[in-house]
C-alpha cells in the first residue's frame, strides 16, 4: 500500500538537483505521497527504487488520456466513492457509434450534425467526445477508411472496435496519430492487442464476462509495461453492470485493488432497442462510475440533458462556480442605459446576461460577490442583503458611468428593495420579474 | 481465491411507510442498501412514480406538457383519474398553486374541497403539496387534515416553520407529512426532531430534501441525498431513515430549455423529446440518490422512468 513521505525519499537520489521542480527531494517525497507530483518528474530515479515507487505513488484509478486536439479528454483519474467527499475530477465520456462500412457521404452529414452538438453553459461548452468505429464485418479497409476520415476531417476522438487483430491494425495505422482507444484485447487475443497498443502508444480496453476474469487480462497488460488501460466487465444487463461498476470503483479505491484501478467502458447501446433507453442507462453511469459511455447515436435531444448532468455531477461540491464582482457591459451600454444587479454565482450570471443579450436592450449589469449563492439562497444566507447590495452599488463606480438613478433589482429579491433605497438615497429601486426569462419583455418595454 | 466484491457494512435501514388507505395502499422504503445496490441488501419496494395535478390551469406549461391533459387540465379530478386509469400513476400529487398568496391565495376550504373531490376519484395514495408559503400552507393544510379525517393523507412540505400546527392537524386526523428543508442534513434532522418531540412518530414522516433542477442546482440535492443516505443506512441515525420523495416535474418543467420552442432553440431539437428526456434523466440521477418518489409530469417520461426501474431492479 501506500508509503509514507519518508519512505520514499529514502528511494530518492537525495542529490536535491530540483530538477523535479521543488527545491529538495524530501520536498518531492512529500508531494508524491500526498499525490501532488508524478514520479516522472524526477529523472534520476533508479529502476529499481523506481518499481518500487511506481506501485505506491501511482493514483488508485489511472488517468487515460484519450484522443488528441480540441476534445482531447481524460477518463480515470477518481479518488472517491461520492462526490461529497471531495470532487468527481473526470466527467464521463460520452461516445456514439459509426459503422465501419457506412458510405462517405452518409459519414459527412453525420459528422456535420454531429459536430453542432455544442452548447455554452456557465462559460464552458458542452459537447461529447468520442466516436466508436465499430467493425461490422466490412473488413480492414472500410474500418481504416473510416476511421480515417473520423480522425482527420472532425475533431472527434476515437475508440477504434473490433477484436479482429488484422482489421484493428488498419484502424491503428490510419487513424493511429490521433491517439484512439483500442477496444478490446480479450482473452483471446490480448497478446497481440496488446502488443499493437505498446507499439503504438495507445490506450487499451480490455473486455472479459465478469469483473474477475478481468484481472489476469490487466495484469498482463501491465506486465507488458503499458499503463494506459480501460476496462469493460461485459455485463450488458443494467443490474448486474451497475454492481461492477461499483465492484470495481470499491476494488480500486477500498481495496487496493490495482488491477483493477483503470477507467471503465459501458455500452448502454447494446443493452436497449431505443434510443431514449439508452439515454437514461447513460444517466445513470453518469453518475454511478461510467469512465466511457456508448450510445448508438447521438441526437441534440438525449444528448443535452446527459450533459447537463454530467456538468452537475462532476462540478465541485466545495466551489460553486462563480464570477467575478463588478460591472459588466452588455451590448455597448451608455449613461442612460439601464443598470441590473444580481449574484456572482456562475448559474446566475450565465442566464441573466444571457437573457440581456437576447433583449438586445443594452445594460449595465453589476455583479455583487455573494460567495456564489444564488439570488435567493445568497439572500437567505445574507449575501445579498439591502444594505450590502446598496453599499456595493455606490462603491463599484456605476454613478460614474450613468446619469439616471434607477437600478433593477431581481424578482426573487423584492424584500430588498427597501433597504437598498435607504442606502441609495434618492434613487428609484425597481423590482424586476422573477425569472429572468421574462427579462427581455421587461426590459423593452421600459 | 476468487475476486469478491468489497462490501459496505451497514448499520441501519430505511423505515418502510406504508401509505394511503384501505385497499389504496401502498409501502415505500425498507431498504437496507443503497439505492439499487441489491448485491448487498434488499430493496422490497421499487421506488415509485407520483403524477403531479395542478389545482389550477397552468398558465406557463409548455405545449408538450400539456397536450397528453388536454381535455382534463381544468379539472383537477378529472385529471387525477386520468393518470391513474390512462398513465398508470401509483401517486396523485395534487400542487396547490391556487393558494399562493402572491397569485389567487385561494381559501383553505376551497382547497380542502379540491382534495375531497380528487379523494373520491381515484384509488391511488394521495399527495397534497402545498404552495411553500410556510403561514399559507399551515392553515391549508391543518383544513384539509381536519375535512379529511382517516385518508391517510401525504401532507406537505412541512417546514421549521409550520411543523407544529400541520404537524399536529396530521396527527390528530389520521395523515403522514412530508418534513421539507432547504438541502441540508443537519436541518433534515433537525425537523425531523421537531416533528418527532411534537408526537408524530418517524414512522408517518416522509422527507423532501428540496429538489434541484437538471442543470439547475441538481448537484446540491444530489449530494445531499447521497449523505442523507449515508447518514440514515452507514451511520445508523435512526432521525434520519426516512423515504424520500423529489418533486421533480415541478423544477424540470420550469426551466428554460424544458419550455423553450423549437424556433426558439432550433439547436435544442424536438422540443417535446428534449424535456421528456431532460425530465427522465432528472430522475433516474435522483433514483441513484435515493429517491422513494418521484414526482413526474410527462407520460413518456414516467414510462421511461419505470421501464429503467424494472430493468436495474431484476
Ligand atoms: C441549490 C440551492 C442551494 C445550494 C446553493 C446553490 C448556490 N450556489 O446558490 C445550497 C445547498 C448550498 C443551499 C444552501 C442554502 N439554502 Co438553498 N436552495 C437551492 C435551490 C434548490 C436552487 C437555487 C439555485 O441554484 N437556483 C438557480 C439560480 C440560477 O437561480 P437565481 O440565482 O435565483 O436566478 C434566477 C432568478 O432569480 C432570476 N434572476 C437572477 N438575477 C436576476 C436579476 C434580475 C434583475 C432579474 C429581473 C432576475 C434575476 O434569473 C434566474 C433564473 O430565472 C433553491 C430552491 C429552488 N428550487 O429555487 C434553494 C433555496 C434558495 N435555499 C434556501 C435556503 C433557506 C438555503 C439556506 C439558508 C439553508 C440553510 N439554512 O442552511 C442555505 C444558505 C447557504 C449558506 N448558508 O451558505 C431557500 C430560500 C428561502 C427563502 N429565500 O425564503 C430556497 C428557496 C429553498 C426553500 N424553498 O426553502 N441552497
Ligand atoms: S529531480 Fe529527483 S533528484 Fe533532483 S531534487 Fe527532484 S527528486 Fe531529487
Amino acid at each position: 500500500m501506500a508509503l509514507t513521505g519518508i519512505q520514499i525519499f529514502k528511494l530518492l537520489p537525495k542529490t536535491n538537483c530540483k530538477e523535479c521542480g521543488v527545491p529538495t527531494c524530501l520536498a518531492f517525497a512529500m508531494n508524491l505521497a500526498s499525490g501532488k507530483a508524478e514520479l516522472d518528474s524526477c529523472p534520476y530515479v533508479s529502476d529499481e527504487a523506481r518499481e518500487k515507487l511506481a506501485e505506491a505513488s501511482a493514483p488508485p484509478i489511472r488517468p487515460v488520456k484519450l484522443g488528441k486536439g480540441v476534445r482531447q479528454t481524460t477518463t480515470g483519474g477518481e479518488t472517491v466513492l461520492y462526490r461529497h467527499e471531495k470532487t468527481f475530477f473526470n466527467p464521463t465520456v460520452l461516445a456514439a457509434t459509426v459503422a465501419s462500412d457506412i458510405d462517405a457521404a452518409a459519414l459527412d452529414s453525420k459528422l456535420k450534425v454531429y459536430n453542432a452538438f455544442q452548447y455554452e453553459r456557465v462559460g464552458l461548452n458542452l459537447r461529447p467526445e468520442l466516436l466508436v468505429v465499430k467493425d461490422v464485418g466490412a473488413g480492414a479497409a472500410a474500418f481504416a477508411d473510416t476511421a480515417k476520415k473520423i480522425a482527420s476531417e472532425s475533431e472527434f476522438n476515437l475508440v477504434l472496435m473490433t477484436e479482429d487483430v488484422d482489421v484493428m491494425k488498419a484502424g491503428v495505422e490510419a487513424a493511429g496519430f490521433k491517439r484512439p482507444l483500442i477496444y478490446a484485447a480479450t482473452e483471446a487475443n490480448v497478446d497481440a492487442m496488446g502488443a499493437l497498443a505498446k507499439e503504438n502508444d495507445l490506450p487499451v480496453a480490455v473486455k472479459a464476462d465478469s469483473v474477475e476474469a478481468l484481472i489476469p487480462l490487466t495484469t498482463k497488460l501491465t506486465g507488458m509495461g503499458i499503463k494506459d488501460i480501460v476496462i469493460d466487465s461485459g455485463s450488458r444487463e443494467i443490474k448486474q453492470a451497475l454492481e461492477d461498476q461499483v465492484a470495481i470503483r470499491r476494488a480500486a479505491l477500498k481495496a487496493g485493488n490495482k488491477a483493477l484501478g483503470f477507467p471503465t467502458i459501458t455500452f448502454p447501446c447494446e443493452m436497449a432497442s431505443n434510443l431514449d433507453m439508452e439515454t437514461v442507462i447513460s444517466a445513470m453511469f453518469v453518475a454511478k462510475y461510467g469512465g466511457i459511455v456508448v450510445m448508438s447515436d447521438f441526437t441534440t435531444e438525449s444528448l443535452f440533458p446527459l450533459l447537463l448532468e454530467r456538468l452537475n455531477i462532476f462540478t465541485d461540491p466545495q466551489r460553486p462556480m462563480t464570477v467575478t464582482e463588478g460591472i459588466f457591459e452588455i451590448g455597448n451600454p451608455d449613461e442612460n442605459s439601464p443598470v441590473v444587479v444580481t449574484t456572482n454565482f456562475a448559474l446566475t450570471y450565465f442566464i441573466v446576461s444571457g437573457e440581456i443579450e437576447a433583449s438586445k436592450v443594452p445594460c449595465w449589469l453589476l455583479i455583487k460577490d455573494s460567495e456564489g449563492l444564488s439570488v435567493l439562497t445568497a439572500w437567505a444566507a445574507g449575501k445579498f442583503g439591502g444594505d450590502d447590495v446598496g453599499m456595493f452599488v455606490k462603491k463599484c463606480g456605476i454613478m460614474d458611468k450613468v446619469k439616471h438613478t434607477e437600478l433593477i433589482i431581481p424578482g426573487y429579491a423584492a424584500a430588498i428593495a427597501g433597504d437598498v433605497e435607504e442606502e441609495l438615497p434618492g434613487w428609484t429601486i425597481t423590482v424586476g420579474p422573477r425569472e429572468a426569462a421574462h427579462l427581455p419583455a421587461f426590459l423593452k418595454s421600459k | 481465491m476468487g475476486f469478491e466484491i468489497t462490501k459496505e457494512s451497514y448499520a441501519g435501514a430505511i423505515k418502510g411507510i406504508t401509505i394511503g388507505k384501505g385497499d389504496n395502499t401502498l409501502t415505500i422504503g425498507a431498504e437496507s442498501c443503497y439505492p439499487f445496490y441489491q448485491f448487498e441488501g434488499d430493496m422490497p419496494n421499487k421506488p415509485v412514480i407520483a403524477m403531479e395535478i395542478w389545482d389550477m390551469e397552468p398558465q406557463d406549461w409548455p405545449a408538450s406538457a400539456l397536450a397528453p391533459f388536454k381535455d382534463v387540465i381544468s379539472d383537477p379530478a378529472a385529471w387525477a383519474k386520468k393518470c391513474v386509469e390512462e398513465f398508470g400513476a401509483q401517486i396523485i400529487v395534487l400542487q396547490l398553486k391556487s393558494i399562493d398568496p402572491n397569485d389567487q391565495d385561494a381559501s383553505p376550504e376551497d382547497a380542502a374541497a379540491t382534495v375531497q373531490k380528487v379523494i373520491s376519484a381515484i384509488n391511488v395514495p394521495l399527495v397534497v403539496w402545498g404552495c411553500t408559503s410556510p403561514a399559507k400552507d399551515e392553515a391549508v393544510l391543518k383544513k384539509i387534515a381536519e375535512v379529511c379525517q382517516g385518508e391517510n393523507l401525504i401532507l406537505g412540505p412541512v417546514e421549521e416553520k409550520n411543523y407544529k400546527g400541520i404537524g399536529a392537524a396530521a396527527m390528530g386526523y389520521g395523515h403522514t407529512v412530508i418534513s421539507s428543508s432547504p438541502i441540508d442534513v443537519n436541518l433534515a434532522k433537525q425537523v425531523n426532531i421537531l416533528l418527532e418531540n411534537l408526537g408524530v412518530p418517524l414512522n408517518k414522516v416522509i422527507v423532501d430534501p428540496t429538489t434541484g433542477g437538471l442543470g439547475y442546482g441538481l448537484e446540491y440535492t444530489y449530494s445531499v441525498m447521497e449523505r442523507l443516505t449515508m447518514a440514515a443506512m452507514t451511520q445508523g441515525d435512526d432521525k434520519l431513515q426516512n423515504p424520500i420523495i423529489n418533486n421533480l416535474a415541478n423544477e424540470v418543467w420550469k426551466c428554460k430549455e424544458a419550455k423553450q420552442t423549437a424556433e426558439e432553440a432550433p439547436e435544442l431539437g424536438d422540443p417535446e423529446r428534449r424535456a421528456i428526456l431532460m425530465e427522465a434523466v432528472g430522475a433516474v440521477s435522483y433514483f441513484m440518490a435515493g429517491s422513494n418518489i418521484m414526482i413526474m409530469r410527462h407520460p413518456e417520461a414516467i414510462k421511461l422512468a419505470k421501464a429503467f426501474i424494472e430493468l436495474i431492479s431484476n
